[in-house]
């Protein structure tokens, strides 16, 4: 290490300086933060008063005991979950290269929207003619969803993709039951997502998977060779999760009509054609649109999400309630099956109320702001950013489908990994040392060891680049066998890896206060 | 005497007299990683040959374990409840999953002795 | 505004990299046909912030808000107060930009609030083990009816007369698939006998208390019925904070508690998003459906916290699977925390009292009226009226009024006659004395 004149070091010296031990526990701006329950008790962050009343009114069922909870003011709560949110990577941080996840960049002005009192201070029971407003959003919103995708129906009331997923299945169900018929077969790809099977079992069916061919496409041939009589269904990805749009799929959904079965598409990797490609041409009869992914609503770690499902002829009758209608006097929400238009057959109701209208708020503010020029030029984007980085990885990276371009999203395996003693789990975290979320990790299941890196359309070109160099140099280091990095990692993350054998082993899923603890094991 | 066989499911079948017990190979328990949960079979459940007998869970997979031969199940380890960890410590002692009558001692007969289970698996 | 950094030229020195002539050779696997020519598409073309903001507090100032008029509506989602800070704390980037959390080691905001979530739900049910959310209370409760299924291996659920129609509804749409489900008789202000359709085929019974009238119900003799014939009691909460006054469901014999806990950190949004809250004995725990969080340490000791168990969950077991669920309710499972946090024990204890202070003196008020009758003997902060009159018409003069007056019963249970005069009422903390004089003055006047 050298010194100028004044002795301040020129150089930042060895990494063994990090490891100073400090007397609180916490290093510089990196706090260690406690449960709440082991923070406080007995203090109160609200100003409410102490009222006495009477029980004659609680059926004999006035609360006995103490419910247990912590008690803290306000300012030590806000200290609390500023600390918890400094431990987390965000999209506002950095680039999430989660693929099938789509993670752009969550505008501030959906969350300004979202929040006017005439939305969000609405009860979902309130006289209709005091909700036009919020009718009116929600019927634009439909009309994007249906023009995007080219389809005339779409249901709202989805919570979330896997939940929209069970109520295009279920429509297909009814849609079956009413020609009299009973198809109880529904074809996955072995590629799928696993909310696809799983979905198919919860709505009452089997599931029968369809290989992929070496390319990384569905098997079309064997895909055909099991349509029969008794098949209800197809569910395909496409994009595929591979990636790759599926080229045959118009045939494919000929051959399913033909054969007296529907076509469900996972809405998921929209983001690579909406406002280029409308599903509704390719023979789709039920998507789910993840507000979440393609319509950048926030993530909000983990949720809360919204998969509108739009529905081609076919289906759009058997939508569930509640039902959207323009009459002459208004915009109103049918919600009693019975009282559904003629030729409507709703299969039922996916959940109470109308819908995540929190998130049409938000997803409608995006397409505004977008406007479908921008909608189309996000896809272009996305799909030309997958590709600048499969064209800059692949000389250090085993891209399996590489010969070809991918779509929003470029996958990799561990191929390139092979004899490094490197997984593709030590790759990820050695990611997290660089400062990046690593990419989605051994999914699809049809490679070994499965990268998937979407970077979305809101990375400029300068965080590819970044990108790009760090994840070559990684590439490049790993193959070379010098696996120090890899080893463990991550290193500098607030935690290391942790074991999760131990959690599954044996479950701790709550707080238990420490007397508690002792006294079970006396 | 009691003879062991294997299947290509990575699934061994002791036969003592009349008792059969099975598990999984050494093999099998290095694949799948820290076992977190094992999901065994009630006395009195019939198996058939290849049928889904047992699930095996690490922290990442799910794995069915398929019962070698047919016959009824007339034990299982319950002691793989607490620790499941067994199955890694000792899949072919300890760590043995369900003991049961055969139907049929024929399926036995054919299934891969040691000798030639050890080649299967050098050939994976 | 669009949010789309690259410049031509970036795109330009992107497609040379590539080796491609234009986006559109990125594209080629799509047939030619299939590609839309943007003048396909009948939308508008890309807007300003400026014009955004117009148009959306357009299509806003056209809604009557909660906090504009006097407001009683309640029957599933419900007005409380919201403290300031939850807003901005679930606002910071990292909890509002960030994702599931798969890589623990760069999620550990996420995961020990989740933590800390799972244990406040569990406390205030009463239940050995919660979960880190579902989507709302109706998919939570027919997720429980599902779970039942599964664990006694039977199909057949029964339904209380008192259970939200909508939460009925979406149960009979998703686990009707696999067994009977048998609707209770309808008896607002009263606790129908459920014994007596609890047999040996019974999955399970599921009762709401408060129930969709505004009535408190003892769970504890429905508990026992269920559980001589093996089946087991689903109890069902629309209005978390009741929790702080009364005895839980967990306290009353309930198997598993599925619960709305949108009133908790949550505004009212017109319906969503909610947060389902999911609640069961320990001996279930691997039949429970949605993410789990589990404590542990990491490679150097420390406490630390993880997504576990997720053998259960649709990315690993596929058709098996516990469920198909995906997401949780995330920001809305943060924001609930975050209030019960700033609540804490006194709090709540505190809030439950003023909101039941707030309806019974409601409902004194308008029991004097003459023709008004209160059908619910037993209230937490919502309760049932029976008007002279349809409720339906009443609700649409006071809302022409400028009064939010509550939710006819009808509204919910359109083919049953014999509700047509019932008027459901909520009163919280948020209602004021104005409040009360405006409806019962108004209720005057149309009576």
């Amino acid at each position: 290490m050298s010194m100028n004149n004044q002795g301040r070091p020129t150089s930042s010296g060895e990494a063994g300086t990090t490891g100073l031990a400090t007397i609180s526990g916490d290093r510089g701006l990196d706090h260690e933060e406690k449960l709440i329950f082991e923070l406080g008790h007995g203090a109160v962050g609200v100003d409410l008063p102490d009222v006495k009343i009477s029980d004659r009114r609680l059926g004999g069922l006035r609360r006995k005991g103490a419910i247990g909870l912590p008690g803290l003011s306000e300012p030590e709560v806000v200290r609390h979950y500023v600390r918890l949110s400094r431990m987390n990577y965000a999209i506002d941080s950095g680039l999430y290269p989660l693929g099938s996840c789509t993670m752009k960049h969550n505008p501030r002005l959906n969350e300004k929207m979202a929040r006017l009192p005439g939305f969000g201070d609405l009860h979902p029971l309130a006289p209709q003619s005091t909700a036009q407003g919020a009718l009116e959003l929600i019927s634009q919103l439909m009309n994007w969803l249906t023009t995007l995708t080219g389809m005339p129906a779409v249901a709202m009331s989805p919570k979330a993709g896997a939940h929209g997923e069970l109520c295009g299945l279920l429509a297909i169900r009814a849609a079956i039951e009413s020609r009299g018929e009973k198809r109880p077969r529904i074809l996955v790809p072995e590629s799928a997502h696993g909310t696809n099977p799983a979905t198919a079992a919860f709505a009452g069916f089997t599931v029968d998977e369809v290989p992929a061919k070496p390319n990384g496409h569905v098997d079309a041939e064997a895909l055909k060779a099991k349509l029969g009589p008794d098949v209800a269904a197809i569910m395909l990805t496409n994009p595929n999760t591979c990636g790759l749009f599926e080229g045959e799929v118009k045939e494919i959904a000929d051959a399913v009509h033909a054969a007296g079965a529907y076509f469900y598409c996972d809405g998921a990797n929209f983001n690579a054609i909406a406002g280029k490609v409308r599903p509704g041409d390719l023979g789709v009869d039920a998507m789910h649109i993840n507000l979440h992914k393609t319509f950048s609503t926030p993530h909000g770690g983990g949720g809360p999400g919204a998969g509108p499902v739009v529905l081609s002829e076919r289906l759009a009758s058997f939508a569930p309630i509640p039902l959207l209608v323009a009459d002459g006097k208004g915009l109103r929400l049918i919600e009693d099956r019975e009282a559904a238009p003629a030729g409507a057959k709703p299969f039922g109701r996916m959940c109470a109320f109308h819908g995540q209208m929190g998130m049409f708020v938000r997803a409608l503010t995006y397409m505004l702001s977008h406007g479908r020029d921008g909608v189309r030029q996000a896809s272009e984007d996305a799909v030309l950013s997958a590709n600048y980085i499969l064209a800059s990885l692949k000389d250090v990276m085993s891209a399996p489908f590489g010969d070809g371009p991918c779509m929003h999203e470029a996958l990799f395996d561990d191929s390139f990994l092979e004899g490094t003693g490197v997984t593709t789990l030590d790759f990820a975290k050695a990611m997290i040392d660089e400062g990046y979320h690593p990419m989605t990790m051994y999914f699809p299941l049809v490679v070994h060891g499965a990268m998937l890196i979407e970077p979305t359309e809101s990375e400029s070109k300068a965080s590819l680049d970044r990108f790009i160099h760090v994840l070559h140099n990684l590439a490049t280091e790993a193959r070379a066998k010098k696996t120090e990095r890899f080893a463990g990692a991550p290193h500098l993350a607030p935690r290391r890896r942790l074991d999760e054998t131990a959690a599954a082993r044996k479950p701790v899923l709550r707080y238990r206060p420490p007397d508690s603890l002792k006294a079970a094991a006396e | 005497m009691s003879e062991t066989r294997y299947t290509d499911q990575h699934e061994w079948i002791r036969l003592d007299g009349e008792e059969a017990t099975v598990g999984i190979t050494q093999y099998a328990a290095e694949s799948l990683g820290d076992v977190v949960f094992v999901e065994l079979p009630a006395s009195g459940k019939t198996v058939t040959a290849g049928g889904e007998a047992a699930v095996v869970e690490s922290v990442k997979a799910a794995s069915d374990i398929y019962a070698p031969a047919g016959g009824t199940v007339t034990s299982a380890n319950s002691a793989l409840e607490k620790e499941p960890s067994k199955v890694n410590e000792d899949p072919e002692g300890a760590g043995w999953f369900f003991k049961m009558k055969l139907n049929d001692k024929a399926e036995f007969a054919k299934l891969m002795d040691a000798t030639a289970y050890g080649k299967f698996v050098e050939s994976l | 505004m669009r949010y789309l950094p690259l410049t031509a030229d970036d795109r330009r020195a992107m497609l040379a990299r590539i080796g491609a002539a234009d986006v559109d050779a990125l594209f080629r696997d799509v047939p030619k046909a299939a590609l839309a020519p943007l003048s396909v598409f009948d939308l508008t073309d890309t807007k300003g912030e400026l014009e955004v903001e117009r148009i959306l507090s357009q299509l806003a100032g056209k809604n009557i808000a909660a906090g504009a008029a006097p407001f009683f509506c309640g029957a599933g989602a419900y007005k409380h107060h919201v403290p300031s800070s939850v807003d901005h704390l679930i606002q910071r980037s990292e909890f509002l930009t960030s994702y599931t959390p798969y890589q623990p080691e760069i999620a550990q905001g996420t995961l020990q609030y989740l933590f800390e979530f799972q244990s406040q739900v569990a406390l205030l049910t009463g239940m050995e083990v919660a979960n880190a959310s579902l989507y709302d209370g109706s998919t939570a409760t027919a997720e429980a009816v599902l779970m039942a299924q599964r664990i006694t291996k039977r199909g057949k659920a029964i339904l209380s007369g008192g259970l939200h129609p909508h939460y009925a509804e979406t149960v009979e749409t998703v686990a009707g698939l696999f067994g009977p489900m048998v609707r209770s008789a309808v008896q607002p202000g009263k606790a129908e006998d459920l014994a007596a359709l609890i047999d040996a085929e019974t999955a399970c019974v599921v009762v709401q208390s408060p129930d969709v009238f505004g009535l408190i119900r003892d769970l504890n003799p429905i508990a026992e019925a269920a559980h001589a014939k093996g089946a087991l009691l689903i109890a069902v909460v629309t209005e978390v904070v009741s929790l702080g006054l009364l005895e839980p469901p967990g306290a009353q014999g309930a198997d598993i508690v599925a619960a709305e806990g949108q009133s908790i950190g949550n505004g009212l949004n017109f319906g969503g998003p909610y947060v389902g809250l999911f609640a069961a004995r320990e001996k279930f725990l691997r039949q429970m459906p949605g993410r789990l969080c589990g404590e542990t340490v990491d490679a150097e000791g420390r406490r630390g916290y993880v997504l576990t168990l997720s053998t259960r969950e649709q990315h690993i077991r596929r058709e098996k699977a516990t469920s198909n669920i995906c997401t949780n309710s995330g920001l809305c499972t943060l924001a609930f925390t975050i209030h019960l946090s700033l609540l804490g024990e006194e709090g709540l204890t505190r809030l439950a009292r003023i909101n039941h202070a707030k309806a019974s003196f409601l409902a004194d008020r308008l029991a004097a009226l003459p023709g008004v009758e209160i059908v619910t003997p037993a209230f937490f902060n919502e309760f049932t009226v029976k008007l002279p009159k349809p409720a339906n018409a009443v609700v649409d003069a006071l809302a022409a009024k400028g009064i939010i007056a509550g939710v006819p019963a009808s509204r919910l249970m359109p083919h049953d006659k014999s509700v047509e005069n019932l008027l459901i009422l909520a009163a919280t903390e948020t209602n004021t004395d104005e409040d009360f004089a405006a409806l019962t003055s108004a209720l005057q006047e149309i009576l």
